[in-house]
């Protein structure tokens, strides 16, 4: 910008960096509008709580809630299915971390850091497939859990994932039971 | 005219461009696939303005206002089937012309630029087909968003926060149709921009031909009009009356029965496809079924699928051949078959469920696809012996039609055979 490269900066060029600057700020603060309106509002945003009734879940019995636009699946789990969940070594799973928002954020996954707290019959977990976002099919594939009909992700009887393009095992969101019928998430 | 011309040199920009423009007289009917995807854009944009005047964007009615396009408005039926199925002869013309440039060479120099606005154009095409896809708000248009979108979760950090700029919410839902439905009618104005510097590159490099060999001297080439306009619209009238024949009997073949299945966020179809256009890349993305190092199976399958693209940029420079034209490079020429091959095999491993072999064979595949570019291309340049190059255009198109030709009687025999 100055004739002479070798030669201090002056005021010159100082009025040509502050201005360019002045304008970058500007051209950012405009912009900015334009680009958080396609964010989620705040009545999106809103927390939602909803409560289910879950009195007429039978033992092998699930049900699907809608939770922020997305499912939740409500299950409570056979005996079986909850053994066949503990007999799995820690190390076997592709996962080992709970993905359960009621607890540390580094609960390895047992069947009960996944299961509901001291009702381990019940899974309660966002039925959203940790890949591209499909829906699994309940009560199938090889572990007799889930299966991911797009790509194939498999999921065992605690929806931890098995096999498959996956990287987690299913999210369980923030819920407690608050009476033995009745179930609040969020 | 002249009037005009004096004071806008429009007339002359036009008759510069598509009367007096020379083009190489040796050009096959691959050269002619430009004009008809000019064509396509053109077609795509009427029809879809027109649509757009009956369409709801909005995720209760949606549906049902396409349902009423296709039943109660005048000529509904038919203008919606030229647009979706426009849509797909779009991208079979698209892709012979890609393949027509990676054969003759046409991304070499001094043509990067062009090649690489292609691309461009490219891929703003498939962003504005992925979004037109879901306008009609049934099954296959939402899960196909639903995965689509969920593609930019797998980057670390940024990826959901990304993902809830796109969607506007947790979830594919009505603030997410309405975007797309305004993308989707601003795309199509910002690819005929870039056409526009597509076009401009061209003319400023001029044309590749069969041979690869420069354009040499006035000798070597035609005028525009009547030769190229005669062969391109000739071109153009055959690919019409395939595409009619798709509009006017097998309108829903290139479709998937489950989009007349109103959409439905608590149940995934239990074979999510996408178009026919994405699916070699849809088995790419999904040929990553494991770990590599720190980056897991998803981030994995989704750098493979946007990689597939970018190497596209990369040709250019990954192409060390000093020969422009595969016809004169013959072991070039059987690899470029190969990898046309496997395109078609990712593609038709793309329609089958992700069990039993498909990922391994669509793994082997994308292996084959990527070693093409990044191997094949760079090495087989430096090891290849070409066969010997004609002296110029004039001189191979005499060879090949028995000698005796001058100018006139050449251009003479174009215009017969256009």
């Amino acid at each position: 910008m100055s004739v002479n490269d070798t030669a201090e900066p002056n005021r010159r060029d100082f009025l040509y960096i502050a201005t360019g600057t002045v304008g970058a700020v500007g051209v950012a603060v405009a912009a900015w509008p334009f680009i958080d309106q396609m964010n989620p509002d705040a009545a999106t945003l809103a927390l939602a709580e909803i409560d289910v009734d879950v009195s007429q879940i039978t033992e092998g019995q699930s049900i699907t809630a809608k939770w922020r636009g997305k499912p939740v699946f409500i299950r409570q789990r056979t005996a079986k299915e909850v053994e066949e969940a503990k007999a799995v070594a820690l190390t076997a799973l592709k996962d080992p971390i709970a993905r359960n928002a009621n607890l540390p954020s580094d609960a390895p996954a047992t069947d009960e850091n996944r299961a509901a707290k001291s009702k381990e019959a019940w899974l309660v977990m966002i039925g959203v497939c940790t890949h591209l976002g499909c829906i699994p099919l309940g009560e199938s594939g090889p572990y007799n859990g889930w299966f991911c009909p797009c790509h194939g992700s498999i999921y065992d009887t605690a929806g931890r994932i098995r096999q498959g393009p996956a990287p987690e095992n299913m999210a369980i969101p923030l819920f407690k039971f608050t009476s033995d019928t009745n179930i609040r998430i969020g | 005219m002249q009037w005009l011309d004096a004071r806008l040199p429009l007339p002359r920009l036009m008759y510069d461009s598509f009367v007096a423009y020379p083009v190489p007289r040796n050009l096959n009917y691959a050269y002619t696939f430009g004009g008809i995807l000019a064509i396509f854009l053109v077609l795509q944009i009427l029809t879809g303005v027109v649509l757009a005047m009956h369409y709801a964007a909005n995720s209760a009615i949606a549906f049902d206002s396409v349902e009423k396009i296709m039943r109660d408005v005048n000529w509904g039926w038919l203008l919606r089937y030229m647009h979706a199925n426009g849509a797909s002869f779009f991208f079979i013309a698209v892709y012979v012309h890609i393949f027509r440039g990676l054969y003759y060479g046409s991304y070499k120099a001094p043509r990067e630029v062009l090649w690489i606005l292609g691309v461009i154009i490219f891929l703003l095409m498939m962003a504005t087909a992925f979004m037109g896809y879901v306008l009609p708000w049934g099954q296959m248009s939402f899960w196909g968003a639903t995965v689509i979108t969920n593609f930019f979760t797998a980057f670390p950090l940024i990826g959901d926060p990304i993902h809830a700029l796109l969607l506007g919410g947790f979830a594919v839902d009505n603030a997410t149709l309405n975007r797309f439905f305004s993308l989707h009618y601003l795309l199509p104005f910002m690819i005929a921009g870039v056409v526009v510097l597509h076009v401009w590159a061209l003319h400023v490099t001029g044309q590749t031909n069969p041979t690869g060999v420069e354009v040499k001297s006035s000798k070597d080439t035609v005028p525009f009009t009547p030769h190229a306009t005669i062969k391109d619209g000739f071109a153009m009238a055959v690919f019409l009356i395939v595409f009619a024949y798709m509009v006017f009997y097998l309108p829903n073949y290139l479709g998937h029965a489950d989009n007349y299945i109103e959409a439905n966020p608590l149940k995934t179809p239990a074979h999510i496809v996408p178009e026919w256009y994405f699916l070699p890349f849809y088995a790419m993305l999904r040929a990553i079924t494991f770990n590599i190092g720190p980056i897991d199976s998803k981030l994995g399958g989704v750098l493979v699928m946007f990689g597939s693209i970018l190497v596209l940029f990369f040709v250019p420079w990954l192409d060390t051949s000093r020969i422009r034209s595969t016809a004169f490079r013959p072991l070039y020429k059987i690899f470029f078959w190969i990898l046309v091959a496997d395109c078609i095999f990712l593609g038709w491993l793309g329609s089958q469920p992700a069990e039993g072999i498909y990922p391994a064979l669509a793994l082997v595949g994308t292996i084959y696809y990527f070693s093409h570019f990044l191997i094949l291309l760079p090495v087989l340049g430096l090891i290849e012996t070409p066969l010997k190059l004609p002296g110029s255009i004039t001189e191979a198109v005499l060879a090949k039609h028995g000698g005796g030709g001058t100018p006139s009687g050449a251009a003479a025999k174009a215009e017969t055979r256009g």
